[in-house]
C-alpha cells in the first residue's frame, strides 16, 4: 500500500500532527469568513485587518497578554483610521487602506527588530507551520470555534448585511454593528491564521475560498459549505507537498489554494473560461446526434 | 383620529455645505399611493433615507405611524425596494432567500426560519406571481420579475408601509403594469406605498397622489394636476436658472421656460389626450 505510506509516514511525528491540526481548522475558519469577504467586496480590508494586527500581537506577546486581545485592538485602531482619512480627507478609500496597514506593518516589524526573543515574532510574520506548540494549538483551536460558531449562528445576518444593509436596516436591524462584527470577526480569524501561513499570506486564506466557492455555486449555503471543503483539502495537500518537496509550508499550502482557484475558474461548468465552453460544445453535440 | 401613515414636518438636512431637503413637509394618509417626483438632486432619495431613519434631519421631525422610525422599523412596518443599480444581482441567493429575508424581524437569534415563516413566505411568492421562479437565483429574473421579488419580499415582512425607489427603471410596459396592480392590490389592503420615480406617465395609473420635490415639497395633489406642465417647469426647468424657488411661478415665467425635461414631460401629458 504505497499511498497508505505516502499518507501515513508523516503522521509518525508529532509536529507533523500538530501542523495538519491547526492547519485545517485555521483553512476552515478562514474559508466560512471569506465567503462574505469577497460578496461584500472586503478582501482588500481583509489584507490591511490582517497586516495591521501584526503590532498587536508583538505588543501582546511583550506584555504577555492573549495575541487576540493585542490583535483585536489593533484592527479597531486600522479600521477607524481608515475610515476618519476617507471621510475627512479627499483621499480614496484605496489609498486610505494602502496608507495604514502597510504603516501598522511597518511598525511591527520595528517593534519586532527591537524586541529581544527574535526568531519566535519572525514566525508570525511567515508563519511557522512545522513548529507548532501544543499552548499554539491550543489557543488557535479556542479562537478558531469561537470564530466559527459566531459566523455559523449569525450566518443570515451576515449575509443580509452582505446583500442589503438598507434592508436590514428597515427592518430594526443595525448595519453599523453587523459590519462591527464581521470585522471584529475578521480580525479574530487572522489572529488564528497567523500561526499557520503568517501575516503575510493570510490574505490568501481569506480570499481564495470563496472565491472558487463562488465560482462553482449559485447558493450561498453551498458556498459556505465548500469553501470550508476546499480550503481544508488544499491546506492539507499542501502540508503533505510541502513535506515530500521539502519546500514552505504555509507558502505551499497558499499554493495549493491558488492552484485549485485556477483550475476552477478555468474548467467550472458554470462560470469557468473553458468550462462554459465545453458544456456548450456537448450540448451541440447532443443536438446533433439527437438530429441525426 | 388617527394619526397619518408618514409625517415629515419642516425636515432639513445638509450633506456638509450641500443642501438637500430644506423645511420639507408631506403627509401621506394610510392606503395612499404617492408618487414622488423631482429631478436628480431633489431630494428624493434624502427623503426616503430620512422616512427610514438612516438620517437624522437636522431640523424637523418624521412619525410613521403616529411612531417615531426607530419604533417603525423594529415594528417590521417599514418595507423597502431598492433601485436595480443598488443590488448585487450576481449575489448567490434564491428568489426564496430574498423573500425570506422579509421575516428576519419577525426571528429570533439565529434567523431560523419556522413553518410560519416558510408559509408566510410562499403566500408572498404566489402573491406577487414568482411562486415557479422561487430557487432562480435572482439575477436570471427579468426586470419586472426582480421587482415583484422585493415586494414580495416586503409583503412577506408584513409592512404596512412601502418604499419603492424607481420601481419602474429597466421594466417593460407589461411587467409595469403588473405591478401597478400589484400595488393597487397592496394599497387597498392598507398598505401606504410611497414611490420615487421619473417615470411621469406611470403616475396617473398608479398613484391616488403625486409630490413635486425640489429640496422642499412643492405641490402634493392629484396626480392630473401635480403633473400640469407649468408645475413640471417648476420642478424639472426653472431651479436650473433660478437657485432660489419662488413658491408658484408667475404662469408667464413658466412659458418662457423652454427646458428638454420640462418639454419631454408636457409631450408625455399631450400624448395621453
Amino acid at each position: 500500500m504505497e499511498i497508505f505510506d505516502i499518507l501515513l509516514e508523516p503522521l509518525s511525528y508529532d509536529f507533523m500532527v500538530r501542523a495538519i491540526v491547526t492547519t485545517a481548522l485555521a483553512a476552515v475558519v478562514c474559508a466560512v469568513l471569506s465567503c462574505w469577504l469577497v460578496l461584500i467586496g472586503w478582501s482588500l480590508m481583509g489584507d490591511a485587518v490582517s497586516h495591521a494586527v501584526l503590532p498587536g500581537v508583538v505588543l501582546a506577546y511583550i506584555v504577555g497578554a492573549p495575541f487576540a486581545l493585542g490583535a483585536l485592538v489593533f484592527a479597531l485602531i486600522a479600521v477607524t483610521l481608515i475610515g476618519v482619512i476617507r471621510n475627512t480627507s479627499r483621499v480614496k478609500e484605496d489609498a486610505a487602506i494602502g496608507i495604514v496597514f502597510t504603516s501598522l506593518f511597518a511598525l511591527g516589524l520595528v517593534l519586532i527588530s527591537v524586541t529581544p526573543s527574535q526568531t519566535d515574532l519572525n514566525h508570525i510574520i511567515f508563519g511557522n507551520l512545522l513548529g507548532v506548540s501544543i499552548p499554539d494549538l491550543i489557543q488557535v483551536l479556542v479562537l478558531g470555534v469561537v470564530a466559527f460558531v459566531i459566523l455559523i449562528l449569525k450566518r443570515r445576518d451576515l449575509t443580509l448585511y452582505a446583500f442589503d444593509p438598507t434592508h436590514a436596516h428597515a427592518i430594526g436591524l443595525s448595519p453599523k454593528r453587523l459590519g462591527a462584527l464581521l470585522m471584529g470577526l475578521l480580525a479574530l480569524t487572522s489572529v488564528v491564521a497567523l500561526q499557520t501561513v503568517g501575516v503575510v499570506l493570510v490574505v490568501a486564506m481569506l480570499i481564495i475560498p470563496g472565491a472558487t466557492a463562488y465560482l462553482l455555486t449559485d447558493r450561498f449555503n453551498r458556498m459556505l459549505v465548500i469553501a470550508p471543503v476546499i480550503s481544508a483539502v488544499c491546506s492539507i495537500a499542501g502540508i503533505y507537498f510541502s513535506y515530500y518537496l521539502d519546500t514552505a509550508s504555509g507558502a505551499m499550502v497558499v499554493l495549493t489554494q491558488g492552484v485549485v482557484f485556477a483550475a476552477v475558474y478555468l474548467f467550472s461548468p458554470r462560470q469557468g473560461l473553458i468550462g462554459t465552453r465545453l458544456a456548450k460544445a456537448r450540448r451541440r453535440k447532443a443536438a446533433a446526434l439527437l438530429v441525426a | 383620529m388617527s394619526s397619518p401613515a408618514i409625517l415629515v414636518e419642516n425636515v432639513t438636512v445638509h450633506y456638509g455645505e450641500v443642501l438637500a431637503l430644506d423645511s420639507a413637509s408631506l403627509t401621506v394618509d394610510a392606503a395612499r399611493i404617492c408618487g414622488l417626483i423631482g429631478m436628480n438632486g431633489s431630494g428624493k432619495s434624502t427623503l426616503f433615507k430620512v422616512i427610514m431613519g438612516m438620517i437624522k434631519p437636522d431640523a424637523g421631525r418624521v412619525l410613521i405611524g403616529g411612531q417615531s422610525p426607530t419604533r417603525a422599523r423594529k415594528e417590521g412596518g417599514i418595507g423597502y425596494v431598492p433601485q436595480s443599480e443598488d443590488v448585487d444581482w450576481q449575489f448567490p441567493l434564491s428568489v426564496r432567500d430574498v423573500v425570506m429575508m422579509g421575516r428576519y424581524g419577525h426571528q429570533g437569534f439565529t434567523r431560523r426560519p419556522s413553518k410560519a415563516d416558510r408559509a408566510a413566505v410562499d403566500l408572498a411568492l404566489d402573491r406577487v406571481e414568482l411562486g415557479e421562479y422561487a430557487e432562480r437565483q435572482i439575477g436570471q429574473l427579468s426586470g419586472g420579475q426582480k421587482k415583484r421579488a422585493f415586494v414580495a419580499r416586503g409583503i412577506a415582512q408584513g409592512a404596512t408601509m412601502m418604499l419603492l425607489d424607481e420601481p419602474f427603471a429597466g421594466v417593460d410596459k407589461r411587467s409595469e403594469a403588473t405591478i401597478t396592480r400589484l400595488l393597487r392590490e397592496l394599497a387597498s389592503d392598507g398598505c401606504t406605498i410611497l414611490i420615487s420615480t421619473h417615470d411621469l406617465h406611470a403616475l396617473p395609473n398608479l398613484c391616488d397622489e403625486a409630490v413635486l420635490l425640489m429640496r422642499r415639497v412643492l405641490m402634493h395633489g392629484a396626480p392630473e394636476l401635480v403633473l400640469q406642465p407649468e408645475n413640471l417647469a417648476m420642478a424639472f426647468g426653472l431651479d436650473v436658472l433660478n437657485r432660489d424657488l419662488p413658491v408658484p411661478p408667475h404662469p408667464a415665467v413658466t412659458a418662457a421656460v423652454v427646458h428638454p425635461a420640462a418639454a419631454g414631460a408636457s409631450a408625455i401629458i399631450e400624448s395621453r389626450g
